[in-house]
């Protein structure tokens, strides 16, 4: 079977818009792309989008009540609702520092949440 | 209070990036007076990941770039003072600031860094009729409300202008359950960088409308609706083309403007393009001893690139307060944009006072494709380096070499252009 699908790169403000053709979910064609940085965006975009999530959780005994968080890496794309369901749920308790491990396997994707700032204890 | 030799008005990353800088080149008196209730700026409210690419070669969230130099501050002892509010400086550098435990304080300072950055374009400098109801707010207080203070402006959400913040504020409010109908932009461009557009607004199916604007708003107490149409060539709306939006909130993220009121009071001479102070190579003002940095000398797209501009305006405050400055020569070059350069930053220099080459950062008033930045020293053109695309939303830059200046004692103008093939 194939298939067509449509993005823009965004490795510079060019923004090529990419056309990347499938043929039984296999690439067989990139086009649209003016470097080979777009074509190389354009397979990990077909192929395994990801992206990392940030938001906040809330903190207890904190001076703020919400620490910033990140997943520690990339996360696949279609997960972002159910990571962010696992980080709603979650909290802290001051002190908060970089690095800490507040999910340890966010929405069974086995990549930790991880607090992004400082939270000192009020 | 004591005196410092060296004040830096605002803790953000254009403040802490100086004061670090300022105390490595040999100043040990040196003071950031910063009116929130901690150091950092508007990173800390800057949740998202992406910053310092060009720094630390990986990418960071806000919080975390700006705790960086943080940490670097405090291991480097510098003094700071938090919940202060500068309320004057004056062309003698006395800087006049309060707080609620010291009250009202003078201090008598040999150089001023100003990094006291930008702010939103309010509603009010719009022009958009309708009534005047709550719910509507600039993206940056959006984004302080939702990441800092953990409460939720709204639920449906329509956003005017797509500069960064209104693009990240997108995502941001959708990730926390609010449907975004529609980002609306004036131009026929996003002032937004490329990569949010992508992973900001494609990624959530959101809308994005070029020339497009709202011409009314809905509501009495609370927003209702608003009503966005299509704007011709000359940026009017075009009849017929109204559709109505029911909203609770309305977002604008439609530019920022350096905040120059301390730098105005002193006398500071300004830049009508950048509303920044005009600066020499040293990032020096018009008040010899007062240096600019960061968005409040022009509004940066990239915080790495204000943490360097700051690194260079910390160390020649040093250099101003040890006396290590070198004298003026007597040359001094202009620096012109033309045909598109909408400004450069610095505005003038002296080849002589040049510690290194010269980075020249400048900003267009269009998008141009397989065009060149030429540079220009006199009628001769030294310089034609051919860009695949320059925007209006991406600040770009061209190194000038130190040699070269120093080997036209007679050059007085240097101008940059955009020429197209």
């Amino acid at each position: 079977m194939t298939e067509e699908r449509n993005l823009t790169c965004i490795n510079c403000p060019m923004g090529c818009f990419l056309t990347v053709e499938l043929t039984d979910k296999e690439i067989t064609k990139v086009s649209g792309n003016t470097c080979p940085r777009g074509e190389q965006y354009a397979r990990d975009e077909v192929t395994n989008p990801v992206r990392t999530v940030t938001s906040t959780v809330k903190v207890k005994g904190g001076v703020y009540e919400r620490v910033s968080v990140k997943t520690k890496s990339p996360v696949p794309k279609g997960k972002i609702f159910e990571v962010m369901k696992d980080i709603n749920k979650a909290s802290a308790t001051a002190p908060v520092h970089i690095g800490d491990v507040l999910i340890e396997d966010c929405a069974g994707t086995g990549i930790p949440v991880v607090a992004a700032r400082e939270i000192m204890k009020s | 209070m004591k005196d410092y030799d060296i004040v830096i008005v605002g803790g953000g990353p254009a403040g802490l990036a100086a004061a670090a800088a300022a105390k490595k080149a040999g100043s040990d008196s040196i003071l950031i007076i910063e009116r929130d209730r901690e150091l950092g700026g508007i990173l800390n409210q800057c949740i998202h990941n992406g910053f310092g690419l060009h720094t630390f070669k990986e990418e960071l969230t806000g919080p975390e770039y700006a705790q960086r130099f943080i940490d670097e501050v405090l291991t480097l002892g510098i003094d700071y003072r938090l919940d202060t509010m500068v309320m004057d400086i004056a062309p003698d550098k006395t800087v006049t600031a309060m707080n609620r435990t010291d009250g009202m304080f003078q201090i008598k300072a040999k150089a001023v860094v100003l990094c006291m950055g930008c702010r939103e374009r309010p509603r009010g400098a719009l022009n958009i009729p309708g009534y005047r109801p709550a719910g509507i707010f600039s993206a940056g207080t959006a984004q302080r409300l939702v990441n800092i203070e953990g409460y939720m402006p709204g639920r449906e959400v329509v956003i005017l202008g797509s500069g960064d913040i209104g693009l990240i504020m997108a995502r941001r409010m959708t990730l926390e359950g609010a449907i975004v109908k529609v980002v609306a932009e004036v131009m026929p461009y996003s002032g937004g960088l490329k990569r949010n557009i992508v992973q900001c607004l494609n990624d959530f199916d959101i809308p994005l409308l070029l020339s497009h604007t709202v011409i009314d708003i809905e509501g009495k107490e609370h927003i209702k609706a608003v009503t966005i149409a299509e704007v011709g060539p000359d940026r009017k709306p075009i009849k017929g083309t109204e559709v109505r939006y029911t909203c609770d909130t309305l977002l604008l993220s439609v530019g920022l403007i350096p905040e120059n009121e301390l730098s105005r009071n002193a006398g500071v001479e300004m830049n009508p393009v950048t509303n920044g102070p005009i600066v020499n190579e040293s990032l020096e003002t018009s008040i010899p001893g007062v240096f600019a940095c960061g968005n409040v000398l022009h509004v940066h797209d990239l915080v790495d690139f204000v943490s360097e501009e700051a690194k260079k305006a910390g160390e020649n405050a040093a250099a101003f307060v040890l006396g290590k400055a070198q004298e003026e020569s007597g040359q001094k070059i202009t620096l012109h944009g033309e045909s598109g350069v909408r400004y450069t930053v610095p505005s003038h220099i002296d080849p002589k006072r040049l510690s290194d080459n010269l980075t020249v950062r400048f900003r267009v008033g269009d998008i141009y494709k397989d065009s060149y930045v030429s540079v220009y020293y006199g009628d001769e053109r030294v310089r034609h380096v051919k860009k695949r695309i320059i925007a209006p939303g991406e600040m770009e830059q061209v190194v000038l070499l130190k040699d070269d200046l120093l080997k036209r004692p007679e050059l007085t103008d240097i101008t940059l252009k955009i020429e197209e093939a």
